[in-house]
């Protein structure tokens, strides 16, 4: 893919083919007391229109870390990008002016959080905070910004949305809640939207609904989407690819389906092993020995051994590169044909 | 005190009424915002409603001091100095045969113009410095919290003394300036803690990430949640701004004669308090009550504002 300099709303010609979002080796680190946590190491990954890539991950594994570089919210002391693009439309938006990337937030790629309830102002009513995407970004009229805000809460089916535009956040259920933020991030027709684990925050039925929701309006937008998440369950309907990550790298990356079939990390083949199952009723449930790593501490070589069973000396010295396993899949790990193999 | 429904919504069930009579059930279950929320715990407040009284007679008493007193509290007569309370001169008179009712009310004016005005400065500078500085941090930061740390030095009677002593007439301008200038950095240390506790939360970093500027979310995100603590501490700070113009006309670098103070003639009274305790007792108590009808004020507003300090 070439990099063209100045595409000012004209798209590239390439521009179908190439992918909407290409995250390239980006590194973030935050400077803290204890040292420099290296809280992203290398990652990448591409998106195209119309894809869902899942990105899973545990808690400290660099996966929200990565999002917010791209989304360009991090705080920027404590945080520091040592190295790394973020290709979006073809334009390095780590080279782009602060107002140019507020430009970009909101209106081309959105964020939807994890708890909907911490991320509504509380004194601020929903319709309000709706209507406030028009009125920045379009400049409309308080009364054309409702219109719009009220026609966006029947979109996500929050049903009496006429009634409810002027309630606040705290009237409504968390599902009901998720579904105005889904509604914000979708109000100006993003080209991509980021997920912070939807999902987390709600009960299973729910979950299962707002996925459908986020599913639809995706196709119906033809918008990219990063879905990030620690849950195999969320991933499986709605991704098209999946980026595993550990300790701030991504060990392996593959088709959904390939993923589930036959992991080729001995981390993704623990997490898969580690999901409840109704036909292992009454055994005890598999769990990755140990604990992730100390950001600040990385150990040396790949940087899951300290807890792997496949471990081997090479493993302590040796960082895994990501090693193809067929066409569209790779996996960071010496040993990917033996994991593939068992 | 009636139940407060704050723990509720806290919780993220909806309000419930306690009182279907006061308030019927639809327009209960309409829209409320913190700040409706706190208006209707007000309005269940008797304390509110007291202190709310006396400082609305307050205001009125020192905009229409002709309303009540029908003498001119400059108009004074030796012949009658201090002859205690009587039939027509409730307070009776001081040293120089004023009458000291006439004088307490027209005394109401200067004390409540000094309380707003340095109230009003102090919140407008405070806030807007703190507010900046805990937005922005760094050098910002830096630098505004050392200067604030200055003049948290300075202690404020001795800084009176020396710095009101260099104006000749001590008007209500002056004081307030003076009471701005050392006031301030406590209020702007309350602003900035309220904003750094508002800026990290979610819905800030999630406007943010939906496109919203510094000004908007300084102002529309930030602003109202951390506009609580300010307010509370403006009105019990009132108060203590009043009993300290109070103080520094005691000390005669305050207001100055033929300025008709509290603060001075409580200080004139001081010295033949034994003579005459009452040219002492009604600007004292008048001076008491206006204090605790702010500080009053302040505490039902602070429980209206914040629950969690109950």
């Amino acid at each position: 893919m070439t990099v063209i300099d100045d595409v000012s709303n004209v798209p590239a010609p390439d521009a179908a083919l190439a992918p909407l979002l290409e995250v390239r080796d980006l590194h973030v680190e935050f400077h803290t007391r204890d040292g420099i946590a290296k809280a992203v190491n290398g990652v990448n990954y591409s998106v195209s229109a119309g894809e869902t890539l899942a990105v899973l991950g545990e808690s400290g594994s660099g996966k929200s870390v990565s999002a917010q570089a791209v989304m360009g919210i991090l705080d920027m002391p404590p945080a520091r990008i040592p190295k790394g693009e973020i290709f979006f439309q073809g334009r390095d938006m780590l080279k782009m002016s602060g107002e140019e990337r507020r430009k970009i937030r909101g209106r081309k790629i959105a964020m939807i959080f994890q708890d909907a309830l911490s991320s509504l102002n509380p004194v601020l009513s929903v319709g309000y905070q709706l209507g406030e995407m028009y009125r920045v970004h379009q400049g409309l009229s308080r009364k054309a910004a409702k219109a719009k805000s009220i026609e966006l809460m029947d979109r996500v089916r929050i049903p009496a949305a006429r009634e409810r535009v002027n309630d606040y956040p705290h009237q409504f259920s968390g599902g009901m809640r998720q579904r105005i933020m889904i509604a914000m991030a979708l109000a100006l027709e993003p080209e991509l939207i980021i997920a912070d684990e939807p999902t987390t925050a709600l009960d299973v039925t729910v979950q299962a609904q707002v996925m459908e929701l986020l599913a639809e309006l995706q196709r119906e937008y033809n918008m990219g989407l990063i879905l990030i998440t620690h849950d195999l369950g969320v991933v499986a309907d709605v991704a098209d690819k999946i980026a595993v990550m550990y300790a701030g790298r991504i060990v392996e990356d593959a088709p959904v389906h390939d993923i589930y079939a036959r992991p080729a990390h001995p981390y993704t083949k623990g997490l898969l092993q580690s999901i409840p199952r109704l036909d292992q009723k009454g055994q005890e449930l598999y769990a990755i020995k140990g604990l992730p790593p100390n950001l600040t501490r990385i150990p040396a070589g790949c940087a899951f051994n300290p807890r792997c069973p496949m471990a081997q000396d090479i493993c302590r010295t040796d960082v895994p590169p990501l090693h193809p396993v067929g066409t569209a899949r790779g996996s960071a790990c010496h040993f990917w044909k033996e994991t593939l193999g068992d | 005190m009636p139940e407060n429904t704050d723990a509720a919504i806290l919780d993220g069930v909806p309000p419930t009424t306690q009182d279907g009579t006061a308030l019927p059930q639809d327009t209960r279950d309409k829209a409320r915002s913190l700040w409706t929320d706190a208006w209707y715990d007000l309005r269940r407040n008797p304390v509110f409603y007291i202190s709310s009284l006396v400082i609305l007679f307050l205001v009125f008493i020192s905009i229409w001091p002709g309303a009540i007193a029908h003498t001119d509290p400059l108009q004074c007569d030796l012949i009658n100095s201090q002859n205690g309370p009587s039939g027509g001169h409730w307070f009776g008179f001081d040293q120089q045969g004023c009458d000291v009712y006439s004088r307490t009310v027209h005394g109401a004016r200067n004390s409540v113009e000094v309380g707003l005005l340095s109230t009003v400065g102090v919140a407008l500078l405070g806030s807007v410095l703190g507010g900046l500085a805990g937005y922005f941090g760094g050098w910002l930061d830096a630098i505004l919290s050392r200067v604030s740390d200055i003049f948290f030095g300075i202690p404020i009677l001795l800084g009176g003394v020396v710095f009101l002593s260099a104006f000749k007439g001590g008007s209500v301008s002056i004081v307030s300036t003076f009471i701005i200038l050392l006031g301030w950095p406590q209020l702007a240390r309350i602003a900035r803690g309220a904003v750094i506790t508002a800026k990290e939360q979610d819905y800030v970093l999630a406007a943010k990430a939906l496109g919203a500027g510094h000004g908007r979310l300084l102002l529309r995100h930030i602003a109202p949640n951390a506009l609580a603590p300010v307010i509370v501490w403006s009105t019990i700070a009132l108060g203590t701004f009043i009993s300290l113009e109070a103080t520094l006309s005691f000390l005669g670098v305050g207001l100055k004669p033929p300025a008709v103070s509290w603060g001075i003639d409580i200080s004139s009274a001081s010295e033949q308090i034994r003579n005459a305790p009452h040219m002492l007792l009604f600007p004292a108590g008048a001076l008491s009550i206006t204090v605790l009808a702010f500080i009053l004020l302040g505490d039902a507003v602070r429980d209206a504002l914040d629950p969690k300090l109950r």
